[in-house]
């Protein structure tokens, strides 16, 4: 059996990537993917310790943040589409308008 | 019932101020006059109901409510009608009366609304100089104090688009403001000290007291409380603003700045005869202050060219006299001389009205002149007033003047008595200067000079005399300067002081009932004492004939040959210029550079502009950090959330 512990460091890993890519990609639509790949880091991490404590907290959890992601990314492709029709552009540092 | 007494003129008041605009003036000045009329009639009914009395027991007392109750300390607003008060609501009723009788033809040229607001001011006044003469306790006649001061300041810039007349009436108000704050802290002083502030407690608890010989609580009550009385009543060093008060109509002038209001300090310390006579230091200060006032007053008087400042200082002079009568303890004597004077100088001012209503307008006497033919009833009125004020025998104003005097030389003041009976000379002198400059000789002034009365269609010879309602008033108060006086004729001319006698409980001073007994060598003292006065009177009168009728080139000569000391007279010894350079100036100064650009403009807006500017700094270069970009919001949210779990983790 697969101990705990390397779940874990996977499951950093994973959030480590996916940080990485929210803070260093040009493009809106791989940071909403960046974003997905923190999301399923945390979910690994539930999913883990429901197995290790042997309860199903954590896939009740999961589920809950399946669908959430699931919502967000529709609206975050909506959003998306509608920022690009208005700047004719992905990159986010076009839209800092609202500044000082 | 004495509540009326003070009702009728305030009814007068809310009546024409609120409808006088839309009143005829018939109405208007008709409908002020009744209500003094009104409460005149009542006033009479109670003093009659007062003199029905025992001596001992003439006071009627009336509480309306307890206006402040905290523990043992209570006010109320109550009205107490003794011996001394019966007298100043006749005087303030009766003679009020009759100038409002004359104002209804005086400021007949005002437009409805103005003479409306005249008349309402004037009910005004005598509403709260009722509320003062008839208050029961220092409190209550505080009120009528202030609201006097309030009146007289309406009053004397009545038409305050002139700008002299709005200062003049903002200098009365400011300087009765020192005074009333003297009046106010002695009032405290009372308060705590004896606990009560009722005029007959106050009288009960310092009669227990021994007298002071020393500087002690009462003295320091008594002399913040005769500060209070030298601001009201124009006295030195508070007096500056009476004459510039003559800038109001003549009417009020008679009635407020003569006849009542400026008593009211004299009636004060009547009033505290126990309270003074406690603090004789005092009493001796307000006698020399009195007589010091009476003789700086006349040497002015001399020389003012002005028909009312003449008079005006004529009024401070004369207060001096009654200062002089109290600081001697002879209340009795102060009192006759408020209620005689108050008659022949109003009759005085009255009469410059007419004069002046006259002449449209001309106050300078040197313009004046031979005005006695064309003006009959003002000149023989005006001419009995000054007879009066002179100090001529068997007048009003010689049995009051002299009992002054008398009083003054028995209690041994000899020096006080020499100022009193050298400012006597003066007063004769000045006055007669007067009736001979303005009625007698020929008249001065040609019509080029005033261009308004060749409009008027007003030529030599056509000037009309006092109309009806002010030759009644006149005719009046000219009876009343002859036969004042005999209500306190002297014993010693076989006559009987009933005044004195009337007077004697309300003082609560035992020995004021003995004075009056004056028998044997005292007799003879006063009769050499009125011979002396009377003398005076004549030689002052004999002496203005002499110089302004006679001889006018000796006053001519005498004024240049003496220069310095005529422009110091004629600049008034230049008090004014000194208060200002003293303390109008640098107050003024300090107000401006220290207080207001100094520490308003510096320490406050300071404060205030300070902290915005340095929020405004702190928000510019904070806003920096907000960059609008998403990303770096979120960099910093996860930097933060690192650093917290860090910190956790790694403690």
């Amino acid at each position: 059996m697969i101990p705990l512990g390397h779940f874990l460091i996977l499951s950093a890993i994973l959030f480590a990537i996916g940080s990485a890519g929210v803070f260093m990609r040009r493009n809106l639509i791989t940071i909403l993917l960046s974003i997905e790949i923190m999301l399923n880091a945390v979910n690994l991490t539930f999913i883990a310790f429901g197995r290790h404590l042997g309860r199903v907290d954590g896939q009740i959890i999961v589920a809950f943040v399946m669908t959430v992601a699931a919502a967000e990314a529709a609206v975050g492709l909506a959003i998306i589409v509608a920022l690009y029709r208005h700047r004719e552009s992905l990159n986010p540092e076009a839209f800092t308008s609202l500044k000082w | 019932m004495l509540s009326l007494i003070p009702l009728f003129p305030l009814l007068g008041f809310v009546v024409n101020s609120t409808l006088g605009r839309r009143l005829p003036k018939a109405v208007s000045g008709g409908l002020a006059s009744l209500a003094m009329l009104a409460s005149f009639l009542v006033s009479a009914v109670v003093v009659w109901q007062l003199a029905g009395m025992a001596p001992e027991e003439r006071v009627l007392d009336e509480r309306l409510y307890t206006w402040i109750a905290s523990g043992d300390f209570t006010v109320d607003l109550a009205f107490r009608l003794d011996a001394l008060s019966a007298v100043m609501i006749l005087v303030v009723t009766g003679i009020g009366f009759l100038i409002h009788v004359y104002s209804t033809a005086y400021m007949h040229e005002e437009t409805d609304g103005e003479y409306a607001r005249y008349f309402s001011y004037l009910n005004l006044f005598a509403f709260f100089m009722l509320v003062l003469v008839l208050g029961a306790s220092f409190l209550v006649m505080f009120v009528g104090w202030e609201g006097v001061g309030l009146c007289s300041y309406l009053l004397i810039g009545f038409w305050f688009t002139k700008k002299s007349a709005a200062d003049a009436g903002k200098k009365a108000f400011v300087v009765n403001r020192i005074g009333d704050w003297a009046f106010i802290l002695g009032m405290l002083l009372i308060a705590t000290r004896i606990g009560s502030l009722d005029f007959v407690r106050v009288a009960e608890a310092v009669a227990g007291m021994p007298v002071e010989t020393t500087f002690g609580v009462l003295s320091i009550a008594s002399l913040l409380l005769f500060i209070g009385a030298t601001g009201k009543s124009a006295q030195i060093p508070l007096y500056v603003w009476l004459p510039d008060a003559m800038e109001g109509p003549t009417p009020v002038s008679a009635l407020i700045h003569a006849a009542t209001m400026v008593t009211a300090g004299v009636y004060m310390i009547g009033r505290n005869a126990v309270l003074f006579s406690h603090a004789p230091g005092v009493l001796e200060m307000v006698a020399v202050i009195g007589a010091a006032t009476a003789l700086m007053a006349g040497t002015i008087g001399i020389v003012q060219n002005d028909i009312k400042r003449v008079l005006a200082y004529s009024t401070v002079s004369q207060l001096g006299y009654m200062f002089l009568a109290m600081g001697v303890g002879a209340f009795g004597a102060g009192i006759f001389h408020l209620y005689t004077h108050a008659f022949f100088k109003a009759l005085l001012f009255l009469g410059s009205g007419a004069v002046i209503h006259a002449l449209h307008g001309e106050q300078d006497i040197r313009n004046m002149g031979g005005l006695k033919r064309a003006l009959p009833i003002t000149y023989w009125t005006f001419l009995i007033g000054s007879l009066a004020i002179a100090g001529v025998p068997l007048l009003s104003g010689f049995f009051s003047k002299d009992e002054i005097l008398f009083e003054t030389f028995h209690t041994g003041h000899t020096l006080l008595w020499v100022v009193g009976a050298l400012t006597s000379l003066l007063t004769a002198t000045y006055m007669f200067r007067l009736v001979f400059l303005t009625f007698h000789g020929e008249r001065r002034h040609g019509p080029s000079e005033h261009p308004e009365e060749e409009e008027h269609g007003v030529h030599h010879g056509h000037l009309h005399d006092a109309p009806a309602a002010m030759a009644f008033a006149l005719v009046i108060l000219a009876i009343g300067s002859i036969v004042a006086g005999y209500v306190g004729v002297p014993h010693a001319l076989g006559g009987h002081n009933s005044l004195g006698e009337w007077l004697a409980p309300a003082f609560h001073v035992g020995g004021e009932a003995a004075e009056s007994a004056t028998v044997g060598e005292e007799g003879s003292l006063e009769i050499t004492l009125m011979l002396v006065s009377s003398a005076i009177a004549v030689f002052g009168i004999g002496l203005a004939w002499f110089l302004w009728r006679k001889r006018q080139d000796i006053v001519d000569s005498l004024s240049r040959r003496f220069a310095g000391v005529h422009r110091v007279l004629l600049n008034k010894y230049y008090v004014d210029e000194a208060y200002d350079a003293t303390i109008v100036q640098p107050i003024r100064v300090i107000s401006q550079e220290g207080l207001w650009r100094g520490f308003d403009v510096r320490v406050v807006d300071g404060a205030v502009n300070g902290v915005g500017s340095i929020v405004t700094g702190g928000a510019w270069t904070l806003r920096r950090l907000q960059s609008g970009s998403v990303r770096a919001y979120a960099g910093s949210l996860f930097v933060g959330v690192v650093l917290v779990l860090g910190y956790y983790l790694w403690r």
